[in-house]
């Protein structure tokens, strides 16, 4: 660093290599490939250098998922799952545990948060057709981490056992049970029991806890693997690889270490202070991250008023009741779903990003964005009168966005892309 | 976590406290006959609009909590439990002194560390009552204080009842309005409201249109309101006892987390010099 030799030349440590580190970073060098995993995957990664505050959610959601497991390591030390302890565990943990309320708001806020930081990463990905060629895998990887998601986060609701737990569980495992002739078995060995009940609750937990955060770490990997092979897309929806300086590297890229690392870390910040701001003053946000109903003990001669799941499934659950058939209505929100997966053959417009689409796609994608919410919205209210009509109208413009959309983005009026991206210097 | 206050001021404060609780049932007959007469005039058409009547409560008020933990040792803890509160916790966050804890809250015979529980057997409870009367600790939490504020505020007299009374906002109650003595009694009038159904019948609707005093109770309305509030408060408490705590922290983590995307952004402008 500072120290210089009488001949000008850097000080170096014995046992120091010319980047001044020691031999201990040499020894583990020689065994594992630390330096030049870094070397290869941070440093020698470029990525598009006008990536916009849209591109913070991806790091997040591995932040948050950090988080979760840390979080849950420490809550399996007090919970106890079963019928007769789950519940004061849980109230073990927020009265008595030396800042167990804290390990345990983290964890249930930092369930909604990952969903958040997901639905917006999501939508990043149709915003500017990161989903497109070559990226068709890794926005199918990505489905698949939501919906281990939406597993991880069904099954971990269950595990207080409160009312809306156990009624939540109900009405979720029920929903197998519309499969014809099979349905009424499957229903039975998925609870392992004629009701929700200890057992239930038991491998519920054993999934929640180890079985599917094994499986959401390994499709997260695959995730990282096939953005590595492609690259990151960006707000211009143009391949920076296909513009590469004469070092070989892409003219429109930078090193994602040390840019993306500093810049990620800023993100980390903001998010932190919104995600405190509910951890410590606000941790129910009214009942929408932990219901009213869940702090009474599940109880099965006693059906809560409304049976809501918690907000990040709302959409579906307003289209399952926006149906008269349960079983036509089951299928309608597993093909809402499924629809995601078939997104890339889906969409034939000539360019990527919404920048350079006409006015079909862009009014298309907002009026997916607000049914999306507005069936969020709907699906926690009461499944009467106007309410019904409305998630009617919101559930077929949600199919609408994707099973019409081979044509009308083959009508769309596009505008020219440009060949380098758009960025300017602050 | 908690501020530690000095120890003579902390206990002088709160058997000054206790003092005044426990003297203030003396004294309270007293000034029942004035004070009942007016509410009853002043509370002579009220209660119409009782379903936006909001508790209003200040949990981090440490007079009020006790005054709360009074009220439910006096009144609520005959049929109620707080299962998950044990009798040590509650003096140690209501800053009541051990030697008070001792002789005017806990059970004879209990140890501190003891649950704060019923000594009402669960199965008399179930015959007397027709069903077991629920444990309190997170009351509040599952209906919220608004609920459970609106409900001692709208008990009324009503002879069909077993227990002589009835409930706006729980409907045929099975608990008997046990502050009646200090609240006194109201009659609940309704009207009679018409709508019209299908194919021109006419449907008679009994619809709550106010309250009257018919007897006096011991305290006056705005001491009762006072009263319930209190005892709203030590239920909010009582259903999550860290919440003073997690506010308290809250406001040094989101000052660092500040303080830190500041120089995270400080940084990341530094390295992006470069990017042109």
């Amino acid at each position: 660093m500072g120290v210089k030799t009488a001949t000008g030349a850097p000080a170096r440590l014995p046992g120091a290599d010319a980047t001044g580190r020691g031999s201990l970073w040499i020894w583990l060098n020689k065994r594992l490939p630390i330096g030049e995993f870094i070397e290869s995957q941070l440093i020698g990664y470029y990525a598009p250098k006008n990536f916009n505050i849209w591109y913070f959610f991806g790091s997040l959601a591995l932040l948050v998922l950090a988080m979760q497991l840390v979080t849950g390591i420490f809550l399996t030390m007090f919970y106890k799952p079963g019928e007769l302890t789950s519940f004061d565990s849980v109230e073990y943990i927020m009265r008595e545990v030396d800042y167990g309320w804290l390990i345990r708001y983290l964890h249930s806020t930092g369930a909604s948060a990952f969903f958040i930081v997901v639905y917006l990463h999501m939508f990043r990905a149709l915003l500017y057709g990161s989903y497109r060629a070559p990226r068709e895998l890794l926005w199918l990887i990505g489905m698949l981490v939501y919906l281990a998601l939406m597993a991880e986060a069904f099954m971990g609701y269950v595990l207080p056992w409160g009312n809306m737990s156990f009624w939540g569980a109900q009405v979720i495992v029920n929903l197998f049970g519309t499969i014809p002739g099979i349905g009424k078995p499957l229903v039975e060995w998925i609870r392992g029991d004629y009701g929700i009940g200890d057992a239930t609750l038991n491998r519920f937990f054993a999934l929640h806890v180890a079985a599917i955060p094994l499986a959401l770490l390994l499709l997260v990997m695959l995730h990282l693997v096939a953005l590595r092979q492609t690259g990151s897309n960006n707000p211009d929806g143009i391949e920076i690889k296909a513009r590469l300086g004469p070092d070989g590297k892409p003219l429109d890229g930078i090193p994602f270490h040390p840019y993306y690392t500093v810049k990620d870390i800023v993100g980390v910040g903001v998010f932190l202070v919104l995600f405190a701001l509910v951890v410590f003053f606000k941790p129910t946000l009214g009942g929408l991250f932990l219901e009213a109903p869940n702090f009474e003990p599940a109880n099965p001669i006693s059906t809560p008023e409304h049976i809501t799941p918690v907000w990040y499934f709302t959409p579906y659950y307003a289209m399952l009741r926006a149906v008269p058939d349960q079983r036509m209505g089951a299928l309608l929100m597993l093909l809402a779903v499924a629809s995601f997966f078939f997104l890339p053959w889906l969409d034939r417009s000539p360019v990527k990003s919404m920048r350079y689409r006409g006015w079909i796609s862009r009014t298309a994608l907002a009026l997916f964005a607000v049914a999306f919410v507005a069936l969020g919205y709907l699906g926690l209210q009461p499944a009467t009168g106007a309410y019904v009509v409305l998630a009617r109208i919101f559930t077929v413009l949600y199919f609408a966005f994707f099973w019409l959309m081979p044509f009308y983005t083959l009508i769309d009026p596009v505008r020219p892309v440009p060949e380098r991206v758009t960025y300017h210097a602050h | 976590m908690r501020t530690e206050l000095a120890p003579g001021t902390r206990a002088g404060r709160a058997a000054a406290l206790l003092a005044a609780a426990l003297s203030a049932a003396a004294l309270a007959p007293g000034v029942r006959a004035e004070e009942g007469a007016g509410s009853a005039e002043g509370a002579g058409k009220s209660g119409a609009d009782w379903e936006s009547w909001r508790a209003d409560n200040e949990v981090s008020d440490m007079a009020s909590l006790q005054r709360g933990a009074r009220n439910f040792v006096s009144y609520c803890l005959g049929c109620h439990s707080l299962k998950y509160e044990r009798w040590s916790r509650l003096g140690q966050d209501l800053e009541i002194p051990g030697r008070l804890l001792q002789a005017d809250l806990l059970p004879p015979g209990d140890p501190p560390t003891e649950y704060i529980r019923t000594s009402m057997p669960a199965a008399d409870a179930q015959s007397w009552f027709g069903k077991t009367p629920p444990d309190l600790a997170l009351m509040a939490r599952a209906r919220g204080g608004d609920y459970i504020y609106q409900l001692f505020k709208t008990y009324y007299v009503d002879p069909t009842r077993p227990t002589g009374a009835n409930n706006l906002r729980l409907p045929n109650i099975a608990m008997p309005h046990v502050l009646s003595e200090l609240e006194g009694l109201k009659r609940a009038v309704f009207r009679d409201v018409v709508r019209h159904g299908e194919g021109g019948t006419e449907i008679h609707e009994q619809v709550f249109d106010h309250f009257e005093q018919i007897a006096p109770g011991r305290l006056g309305a705005a001491e009762y309101d006072g009263f319930v509030r209190d005892t709203v408060n030590f239920l909010d408490y009582v259903g999550e006892p860290t919440q003073t705590a997690r506010r308290a922290l809250g406001i040094w983590v989101v000052l660092f987390l500040l303080v830190f995307s500041w120089l995270a952004w400080l940084v990341k402008r530094e390295y992006w010099k470069d990017v042109h």
